[in-house]
């Protein structure tokens, strides 16, 4: 007792310290300073992007003005539709950048989810070698693979299609098959238990009981393989030669072509419309950048 | 007698399920196992046998022994200028990289309002990768109306050529990834989140200094995140590839000629496919090398709590 009135009593002792002192003003402090060093950053962050907008919106006479001009005058909203079809028709890239991007994600969900499920719950001999296999490859350069798979596709008759573009997808991607083998892991056993007594089939676990359970963990594979295809600029570079079968990402380039006389105002505007999915994904799905990029940090 | 007989059908029923799960395995891994024998499994060994043999993609091949990894190491020069840049941007921007991310997520990691609007916005840069954001950097250097040279001139600095300058076109691409570490800060930011508040509590009650605190508290419950960190982006910065290829082509001269880009020319532009393998396999054990040599040094600064629990 004597102890509780003893500490009682010290604690107005902390308003006789100078007021600069004492832990409010201390955290005012912190704030402000916390402010002071983040704002910078994350306006020279975002400064790239809002330069990038501003330039898509200039008329010629104006993008090469020294200092740069911030708002441009006019806003040449034209330069959108211009950029997009005036000269090459973005359209079609755009097409089949969104055939390659569904494509992988629906081929990515299901070949990945299924040997999820096999390696998390399902018991069978030589199995835990295929999973060492499946860590294995994760770690071979893409680099090492992509000569013979470029044989094997021209062998297949299949370059300037999309079809090596999209076929792999539906046969597993190592690193999606952990996060998810990671993610089935978490949940209990008892659940496929009591659903095997009520007499569901293996395939019926599977699709009815733990599918559903997963939707975070597939909506983070169906984010990063978004973002992954949609980037993506190897395989496209070295499959499509013809403009027709052109991905996005490939063909943004075209304006880069003429040297010296590059229309800048164009270039970024495609460059911007090709950023609006990314950035809007983002911003919707924030949650699941997070949860996917932590558990294959921390958990792996 | 009757309890054998009785027993014998369960058994055989027992065995069928076990059967029938292990046959249900190899169904649910089918696709990926079709896949690792079609697209990575098979191949990496065509890969090995090409890169013994001189094929060009069209022609015959011929088998030429280790000849493509004699002329790799002895004649080819571009192979160690590459491999001189690849080291030099790999050293600088996960050196750079690891160390602003750590920062970033040291700071966001105060207990103040408005950091998780900071978050969303440190973190962006790095999702929007690929040739739109290349293009952009392309803009952003240029060096007579770019937004670089004129922050510079702002404080008297009359900025370089950046990526039509010999020197300072590598500076241009690893100031320019130092922009996407908001993936590593988030890494790392969850492994500050991870560490027990008890442990600082227990430091201020021994009157310990913040810098002790984070010399003794937070680099050592942090090493494993780092090490990760730290790993996989030496592995990723070794295989760079497109910004170089659409901002620089690994000019000016053999300025920014990386590795990768070394092996893309060789397989698809020079038709040199039983080479450009064999360059491939060198990168192969370069990466392993280097993890290897990492995973041997981190027994030296990586901390595992559960290690000294368990020899305790």
């Amino acid at each position: 007792m004597q102890q509780v009135a003893g500490q009682t009593e010290t604690v107005p002792v902390h308003y006789d310290v100078a007021w600069y002192k004492r832990p409010e003003t201390r955290q005012v402090f912190k704030t402000i300073l916390f402010f002071a060093i983040a704002i910078p950053i994350a306006v020279a962050l975002i400064l790239p992007f809002l330069w990038m907008v501003s330039t898509s919106l200039k008329v010629p006479k104006q993008i090469f003005k020294f200092p740069p001009i911030w708002i441009p005058n006019p806003i040449q909203w034209q330069n959108y539709p211009d950029a997009w079809t005036k000269y090459t028709n973005f359209n079609i890239p755009l097409m089949n950048s969104l055939i390659v991007t569904l494509t992988n994600i629906a081929g990515n969900l299901f070949s990945c989810s299924l040997a999820a499920y096999g390696f998390a719950r399902l018991r069978a001999p030589g199995k835990n070698i295929l999973f060492m296999l499946v860590l294995g490859t994760m770690m071979v350069p893409m680099w090492v693979t992509l000569i013979p798979q470029y044989v094997l596709f021209a062998r297949l008759g299949w370059t300037n299609t999309l079809l090596p573009l999209t076929v792999p997808a539906w046969f597993g991607w190592p690193f999606f098959i952990f996060l998810l083998r990671q993610f089935f892991l978490t949940l209990p056993k008892e659940l496929d238990d009591a659903a095997r007594i009520d007499g569901a089939s293996t395939w019926g676990i599977f699709s009815r009981i733990l599918l559903p359970l997963t939707k975070p963990a597939l909506a983070t594979v169906a984010v990063f393989s978004f973002i992954g295809n949609w980037n993506n600029f190897i395989a496209p570079l070295i499959y499509l030669r013809d403009p027709e079968k052109q991905t996005l990402a490939l063909a943004m380039q075209r304006f880069q072509g003429t040297q010296g006389n590059v229309q800048y105002n164009y270039m970024m505007a495609v460059a911007v419309i090709s950023l609006i999915p990314i950035i809007v994904l983002f911003f919707v799905a924030q949650r699941f950048f997070v949860q996917g990029i932590v558990m294959s940090g921390i958990k792996g | 007698m009757t309890a054998s007989t009785a027993t014998q059908p369960v058994k055989q029923r027992k065995l069928s399920m076990r059967q029938r799960e292990s046959i249900d395995f190899y169904i649910a891994i089918a696709p990926w196992l079709i896949g690792f024998f079609l697209f990575t499994g098979g191949p990496i060994l065509f890969s090995m046998i090409m890169s013994l043999t001189d094929w060009s993609g069209l022609t015959t091949r011929n088998f030429i022994g280790i000849q493509n990894y004699v002329t790799m190491l002895g004649q080819d020069k571009l192979f160690w200028i590459s491999l001189k840049n690849t080291f030099y941007y790999a050293f600088a921007s996960v050196g750079l990289g690891t160390f602003g991310a750590l920062l970033a997520a040291m700071l966001l990691n105060q207990k103040v309002p408005g950091t998780s609007v900071f978050r969303t916005l440190f973190y962006l840069p790095s999702v929007t990768s690929g040739v739109a954001v290349a293009i952009m950097w392309i803009w952003m250097f240029n060096p007579q109306v770019g937004m670089i040279n004129y922050l510079l001139s702002l404080i008297g600095i009359k900025g370089p050529g950046w990526l039509n300058s010999q020197t300072w076109a590598m500076p241009a691409l690893i100031f320019m990834s130092l922009w996407g570490i908001g993936g590593n800060m988030i890494i790392i930011l969850a492994g500050l989140q991870g560490i027990p508040d008890h442990l600082y509590e227990a430091a201020k009650i021994d009157g310990a200094s913040k810098w002790t605190e984070f010399r003794n508290i937070t680099i050592p419950m942090l090493s494993p995140v780092l090490f990760f960190v730290i790993i996989i982006s030496v592995i990723e910065s070794f295989q760079i590839f497109t910004n170089v290829y659409v901002m620089t082509r690994g000019g000016p001269g053999t300025a920014t000629l990386v590795y990768v880009m070394h092996l893309y020319l060789n397989a698809f532009e020079y038709q040199k496919m039983g080479y450009a393998s064999a360059l491939a396999w060198v990168l192969f054990l370069i990466i392993m090398a280097m993890t290897l040599i990492q995973l041997k040094a981190s027994n030296r600064w990586v901390y595992y709590e559960g290690d000294t629990e368990g020899g305790e």
